[in-house]
């Protein structure tokens, strides 16, 4: 927190060294409190995961929850892509559980047992690490299955040739622009929601430090608001999830049957 | 904002870099192509195992339909059966019973022309004997009263006469 009690509502997002690792040319690598955290994410998903490995004909409520996500992305996978998403349905549900995930671990009350949490999602380099590989994934996919004539996604079905000189450009820009709104949608959300608690928990602290009857006044407002902003939250932590895996697909979908 | 204030740090973005790839290949390659193929496997097979027992339930209860209409119409067939045999059986015994009585009626009827032809045998043997007394009787009274002799043969044609009328 900063100096004289004042919350600073970007500090939550400083990522803090814990110990350095090694070096990639003149770039250090260290262990970081984001690297944690995506660690604990991985290893939470890992044992979330394994109740739902007990395979059993008759599912337990472990695995009928585990089953119930894996059945979600499949599902959206097929009816978005195809019999041939199943193929992309490991990608695609690696990156929806995970930044599920991430975004959920950021969210949850840990600074009650003195644990800072981290939303590793609210980081522009995960998030655009995580796009550029998805659309990587699209544009190999797509030149892969398709070659050259991929370029034909360009020209939407029923362009007049008339116009022939503008839509393939604006079709060429709104699909070079695919990775940056993938991960700026992502890290914006979560920056934006995090940053909205942090502002209402500084008015119940600067409230009450200005006199008792202002924190009231202002603490109690500012606490029902932020305790249905933290439903919202969450529901945003899934939505933007949802919404990362929703269009990888929709875009696996151009990349594989090329409309 | 230390989201781009730190890429300014030596270490900020190849830490990020590293870690994210490291944690979500882990992710990837365990989770996602180790561990959901298996869970999706045991979500076909049990969508599977759910169509082929429908199917089975519903084929047991076609042949279950079809074997209560069969079961219908065999007892219908042994209904239909015992009612002729009943019948059958009915008509023999009227016919047996009508043959028997025509039998009984055919055996009283010869008794009877049997009886009838001794009763008239008697009575013409009768007759005859009563003619021959008669015509002695008519000839002792003719010699007793006028001493005249009539021969037999004449007395046994006047008691004749009298008696035919």
């Amino acid at each position: 927190m900063a100096d004289q009690g004042k919350v600073d509502p970007m500090h939550q997002f400083e990522v803090q060294k814990m110990f350095d690792m090694f070096h990639v040319g003149n770039h250090e690598v260290a262990f970081t409190t984001s690297a944690m955290w995506m660690v604990i994410a991985g290893l939470l998903l890992w044992v979330f995961m394994i109740g739902g490995m007990k395979r059993q004909l008759v599912p337990g409520r472990w695995q009928v929850a585990v089953e119930g996500f894996t059945g979600f992305i499949s599902g959206m996978m097929n009816a978005n892509i195809g019999p041939e998403g199943r193929k992309y349905t490991p990608y695609v549900f690696s990156l929806f559980m995970f930044i599920l995930m991430l975004n959920v671990l950021g969210l949850m009350p840990l600074g009650l047992f003195g644990v800072h949490p981290f939303t590793v999602t609210s980081h522009f380099a995960i998030t655009g690490v995580l796009a550029i590989l998805s659309f990587a994934i699209v544009l190999i996919v797509g030149f892969w299955r398709h070659g050259l004539h991929f370029f034909s996604l360009f020209v939407p079905h029923g362009t007049p040739i008339w116009l022939m000189w503008l839509i393939p450009v604006i079709e060429l820009v709104s699909f070079l622009v695919r990775p940056f709104s993938l991960a700026l949608r992502l890290f914006v959300a979560m920056t934006a929601g995090h940053v909205l608690m942090k502002v209402f928990a500084s008015f119940i602290i600067d409230g009450l430090a200005a006199s008792p009857a202002i924190g009231i006044g202002v603490g109690i407002p500012s606490l029902a608001l932020m305790i249905g902003i933290s439903g919202l939250e969450l529901l945003v932590a899934g939505i933007q999830a949802y919404v990362f895996a929703l269009l990888t697909s929709l875009y696996l979908n151009d990349a594989i049957n090329l409309h | 904002m230390p989201q781009i204030s730190q890429f300014a740090e030596n270490w900020y973005a190849a830490s990020q870099i590293f870690w994210v790839l490291l944690t979500f290949g882990f992710v990837f390659f365990v989770i996602g192509r180790g561990m959901l193929p298996k869970i999706e496997a045991t979500v076909d097979a049990r969508d599977r195992k759910v169509a082929d027992d429908l199917a089975a339930a519903k084929a047991a209860h076609a042949a279950a339909d079809a074997l209560e209409e069969s079961y219908r119409q065999q007892s219908d067939a042994s209904r239909a059966a015992a009612q002729k045999a009943v019948t059958d059986a009915k008509d023999k015994a009227a016919k047996d019973a009508e043959k028997r009585l025509a039998k009984v009626d055919a055996e009283l009827a010869d008794k009877l022309s049997a009886a009838e032809a001794d009763v008239s045998a008697a009575r013409g043997s009768a007759m005859a004997e009563i003619e021959s007394v008669a015509a002695e009787a008519a000839g002792d009274l003719v010699a007793r009263l006028s001493g005249v002799k009539v021969a037999a043969a004449d007395a046994k044609a006047a008691v004749k006469a009298v008696l035919h009328g």
